[in-house]
């Protein structure tokens, strides 16, 4: 298939144009950046929702039970699933397909029309999305899917990359994950539009969602509040009540129990997704943030085009300053300094 | 331009009711070990299920596993379906493992399947098998 | 004996014959593991087995802890049943076979179905396009029942079914063929396979979730130890984990466990243990490490006395008995110079005979490729017949114990079975039945079989590991041998005659059993004898099985790859 006929293919539905524009994207074939730029103008419109926590906690299986209620609520569905990849041989094994149907036989997902789902290897990129995430999922944009969900590798500390690439981050956990800290640490609480509490028939489910709503809160406002509460309200305190009644501007991230395997919750959590993303039009935000992360995306793009150039062109001869600054002829602040001044007249 | 090497996708399907998976299960180890980009079915796929997840993943290998003596039913219907949801077996390389008579792999051969690969077989035929075909078998689409 | 002498007399040895011969004439490998990757030395002694008590631990044949047999004259008394697996094509097809290996002296039937047949379906399902009759006989009503035993008599062979999903029909199939024979209910003799635990950790035909499978399977005990008491109403099995890639180890430890699982289940459904013991039996997988399988079946047996005596509390001996069936390691067999696996098969035969297996499934040489040919069954057959009545090992009990090395591995790989049974109750917080299921639930079993068949594989590639003729010892063949093909015709045959049955049957009759039997299943009743009913009403695989899916759902099981 040439470029024309993928680009009229994704834009008439063409599964497999779709599936092909993914692998030039995810290669980096100049076929691939021409495809994105003939597409970008018809992007914008789908819902893109990330989805990321540690390992174990069930994100495929959110993934696939999500599928199956949006496809209910008539909407289509493009899911993008990150495994890693392993750093030595570079080789991956990419098992959330066959998860995909969860424990149910009968569903039937994989053939489903309205369904296009595709697995990546993250290929040791930290931050855990794969390189070229955000490009497959403005293809699936362009499709003309409602709804993209993007799985991210379940690696651990590095979860905060989903932000980059979608409108609602979704954070699942589960109970008893040990280390409070560490959670804390890894960034996790700060980046969650919805927050997830997976496998909540496990004890400890009230516990961590309590704690969970706790950490959202742990602002000056919120303290203020609690220091005011009186006896009467210990309950509220003990249930966590008291913070939905804290009053908040914009967003207060929702924690939702979920039982993914049996089907419970999933109902709750669209809900809170499509709210969500009304709260995001309606305020504004949905663009505001989409500019945020253009803007981001632009330096990164930006950035990597002229570690190329230097790589490919050594117009500048980098590498001769390099051994001149290695040899204490040359400080590395001037160098540089030299080089922009060459680049911002020669590019 | 710094362009990635592509790794070389392979679907490795259980089509039908044959419930043996220990060959699919090491051999996908070994694929990835090797450097594959492996996607593995699970067991008692359909083949249109098998088919649509080829077209998907846009995958250069269909490896698929059976132990049934059912292959020369499910595997034309494997490519009749990647036709039909708009992928190319041509363009596929396509291999059968398991249980299958010698004097069936000149048939599934003309089915359009490339590689039949019995008990027995160093895994490390397999990989040196799709790293040698997977390139010729894109070349020659190329050309056409 | 002194052992003290004995180990003066080995450190002497090592010093003064075994170090000077080592440091001229090196050994073959730095280490020799067998293939549960258990460490064997050079030589056993008696310092080897001095923790063990003749008489706690060995003892004698027919008596606790029957680790030398379970009876006391074992094959002077009756040999075991040669018992062939088969089955292809329709009915006729395996009736044919049948009476042709009866004739050669098989001395039990024992009966593979087809992939349909197995996972309940009809051959007129979508789903079995191209796959009926392929790997066994298919079987949709009682009618191919009727079929596949014409000229049968129930009352003087015993048949075995390999079938778990369906079990219970083909029970009631069974049944229902005993009745139109005359044959009373209580001389019905036979086993059905009905391990669906198996299923679930390794054979993986799937059906219904682990939980109603096990309740249909209590059920098939409750209504079994009442109606067909000489039936054998499982055959709790480690060959198919083994076939999955398990080591011997592991086998026996998750067979035993799921043993246990079943009795707890049983005791939990308030059925009297030592009424239903001796309808239970076991299946094992006799593979190519001659000396642990055998260790393997005389620690099995050990290992069910005690855990049937003193755990569950079983009074007759009779509940202490673990009987079981062998069959040659399929995985073993290999496509290049295929009558190399007639010699593969007859040292697991012999395996399994010093064992002392209450019956055998010796492979054919041409399983690699296909189902067995007439002359490859044969051969197959007098591989067992010519153990039996030519190489005298039948003609005294337990030959091997005492051997140094096979009493140590014995008690090896009994302890080392016994440490998982100890992680899966750890599991199940007591409860074996629990542990099961949440092994089940959490991939324990098929990740510790995929390591080891993934282990195992790694070091056939590496060369660490022989398979003669496959890695090494290789030759340019040509393959000349005959292969069985089963024709695309058997499927249009079999779904004209499934028509023709549901025609002419009397369809108020399979109606009000089938609805007879939603009722059974969703009121939580035994339902076998809807079943049965339903059997005789001549409907179908696919109809019981699917109501018995409507009401409790059906499962994919979690993948670990």
């Amino acid at each position: 298939m040439d470029v024309d006929e993928i680009v009229e293919g994704i834009l008439s539905g063409n599964k497999r144009a779709l599936a092909r524009a993914i692998t030039f994207v995810e290669n980096d074939y100049p076929e691939g950046k021409e495809i994105l730029k003939r597409i970008f103008p018809k992007t914008g419109n789908a819902h893109i929702i990330g989805i990321t926590g540690f390992p174990g906690v069930g994100k495929s299986t959110i993934v696939s039970k999500l599928t199956q209620e949006f496809r209910a609520r008539g909407k289509t569905v493009g899911i993008v699933a990150i495994d890693p990849g392993s750093p030595f041989t570079g080789g991956a094994l990419l098992g959330d397909r066959l998860r995909m149907d969860g424990l149910d036989s009968s569903k039937k997902l994989w053939i489903d029309p309205g369904v296009f789902f595709r697995s990546m290897s993250s290929r040791g990129r930290a931050g855990g999305l794969a390189a070229k995430t955000g490009d497959a999922v403005r293809l699936m944009d362009a499709f003309g899917f409602d709804i993209i969900l993007v799985e991210t590798v379940g690696a651990g500390q590095s979860e905060v990359d989903v932000i980059e690439v979608a409108d609602t981050s979704i954070v699942a956990l589960m109970p008893e994950m040990g280390d409070d800290i560490q959670i804390n640490k890894a960034g996790i609480l700060e980046i969650g539009d919805i927050y997830v509490v997976n496998k909540a028939d496990l004890g400890g489910a009230d516990k961590t969602e309590r704690w969970i709503k706790a950490m959202l809160m742990m602002d000056q406002e919120a303290v203020e509040i609690l220091t005011k509460t009186t006896h009467a309200q210990e309950y509220e305190i003990q249930t966590g009540k008291i913070f939905d009644k804290i009053p908040r501007a914009g967003w207060s991230p929702p924690v939702i129990k979920t039982v993914a395997d049996k089907g419970k919750g999933i109902a709750e959590l669209a809900d809170a997704i499509e709210k969500h993303f009304d709260y995001l039009k309606t305020s504004g935000k949905l663009l505001e943030t989409r500019k945020q992360r253009l803007s981001r995306e632009m330096v990164e793009i930006l950035v990597q085009e002229i570690k190329n150039y230097l790589k490919e062109t050594d117009k500048m001869n980098f590498r001769e300053i390099v051994e001149k600054v290695s040899k204490n002829d040359l400080d590395p602040h001037t160098a540089v300094e030299k080089i922009m001044k060459s680049i911002l007249k020669d590019y | 331009m710094e362009r990635m090497e592509k790794k070389i996708r392979v679907l490795v399907a259980k089509v039908g009711l044959d419930g043996h998976d220990r060959g699919a299960k090491v051999v996908a180890r070994f694929l990835r070990d090797a450097g594959f980009e492996v996607i593995y079915t699970g067991l008692h796929r359909t083949p249109q299920e098998v088919a649509m997840a080829a077209v998907q993943e846009d995958v250069d290998v269909v490896g698929i596993s059976l132990h049934s003596g059912a292959h020369m039913t499910l595997v034309p219907k494997v490519l009749n379906f990647i036709r039909e949801y708009g992928g190319d077996p041509d363009e596929l390389v396509v291999l059968v493992g398991g249980i299958v008579p010698e004097d069936e792999f000149d048939d599934l051969k003309a089915l359009g399947v490339d590689g039949i690969f019995i008990p027995g077989t160093p895994i490390s035929e397999i990989v040196d098998f799709i790293k040698e075909i997977v390139p010729k078998k894109k070349g020659l689409k190329a050309k056409s | 004996m002194d052992i003290d002498e004995v180990r003066k007399k080995k450190e002497e040895w090592d010093k003064k014959c075994l170090k000077p011969f080592l440091e001229r004439s090196g050994e073959r490998q730095e280490k020799f593991e067998n293939l549960s990757w258990i460490e064997i030395n050079r030589v056993y002694d008696p310092s080897s087995t001095e923790h063990l008590s003749f008489i706690d631990d060995i003892g004698y044949p027919g008596e606790y802890p029957f680790t030398r047999g379970v009876y006391p004259t074992m094959y002077r008394g009756r040999l075991w049943t040669m018992r062939q697996f088969s089955g292809f094509g329709a009915a006729e097809d395996t009736n044919q076979r049948w009476k042709l290996l009866l004739k050669e002296g098989q001395t039990g039937l024992s009966t593979a179905f087809d992939f349909p047949t197995l996972m309940g379906l009809d051959s007129d399902d979508p789903l079995s396009d191209g796959e009926v009759g392929k790997v066994g006989v298919a079987i949709d009503t009682l009618k191919d029942f009727q079929i596949l035993f014409d000229g049968i008599p129930l009352d003087r062979v015993s048949t075995s079914f390999t079938i778990n999903p369906p079990a219970a029909i083909i029970l009631a199939m069974y049944t229902a063929i005993g009745d139109t024979q005359g044959v009373p209910r209580n001389q019905l003799r036979g086993t059905i396979q009905n391990d669906m635990l198996k299923e679930f950790h390794a054979q993986n035909t799937l059906v219904l979730p682990p939980e109603p499978s096990v309740k249909i399977i209590t059920d098939i005990f409750e209504w079994g130890v009442e109606n067909v008491p000489k039936f054998n109403l499982i055959s709790i099995s480690g060959y198919h984990i083994r076939e999955a890639g398990s080591t011997a180890v592991q086998e026996l430890a998750f067979t035993i466990a799921d043993g246990m699982a079943y009795v707890e289940a049983a005791i939990e459904r308030g059925i009297d243990i030592d009424k239903l013991a001796p309808q239970l039996s076991f299946f094992f997988n006799s593979h190519n490490d001659f000396f642990e399988e055998i260790a393997k079946f005389r620690a099995a047996r050990r290992m069910w006395a005690k855990i049937m005596r003193d755990e569950y509390g079983a009074k007759n001996p009779r509940s202490w008995w673990l009987k079981f069936h062998t069959q040659t390691a399929g995985c073993s067999l290999t496509a290049q110079q295929p009558l190399n696996n007639v010699v593969r098969t007859t040292i697991q035969a012999m395996a399994a005979v010093l064992g002392g297996t209450q019956s055998l499934h010796t492979n054919s040489f041409d399983e690699a490729w296909a189902l067995p040919s007439e002359g490859a069954v044969r051969v197959a057959l007098r591989t067992q017949q010519i153990i039996a009545y030519e190489s005298g090992i039948p003609n005294t009990i337990d030959p091997l114990g005492g051997s140094y090395y096979v009493e140590w591995l014995t008690d090896k790989v009994e302890k080392l079975a016994w440490d998982y049974i100890e992680r899966i109750r750890k599991m199940g917080e007591g409860s074996m039945l629990r542990g099961v299921f949440a092994g089940i639930e959490n991939g324990f079993f098929v990740k510790e079989i995929t390591n080891a068949a993934a282990r195992f594989q790694r070091e056939v590639e590496e060369g660490k590991r022989t398979i003669v003729g496959v890695n090494r010892f290789t030759i340019e063949e040509e393959l000349k041998i005959p292969i069985l093909k089963v024709d695309l015709e058997v499927q249009r045959r079999q779904i004209e005659r499934l028509r023709k049955v549901k025609a002419e049957r009397d369809n108020v009759a399979v109606k009000e059993a089938l609805d007879w039997l939603r009722s059974a299943a969703e009121n939580d009743e035994n339902v076998m004898e809807p079943i049965l009913e339903a059997v005789k009403a001549y409907a179908s695989v696919g109809e019981i099985m699917g109501v018995l899916k409507s009401v409790y759902g059906t499962y994919k099981k979690p993948i670990i790859i």
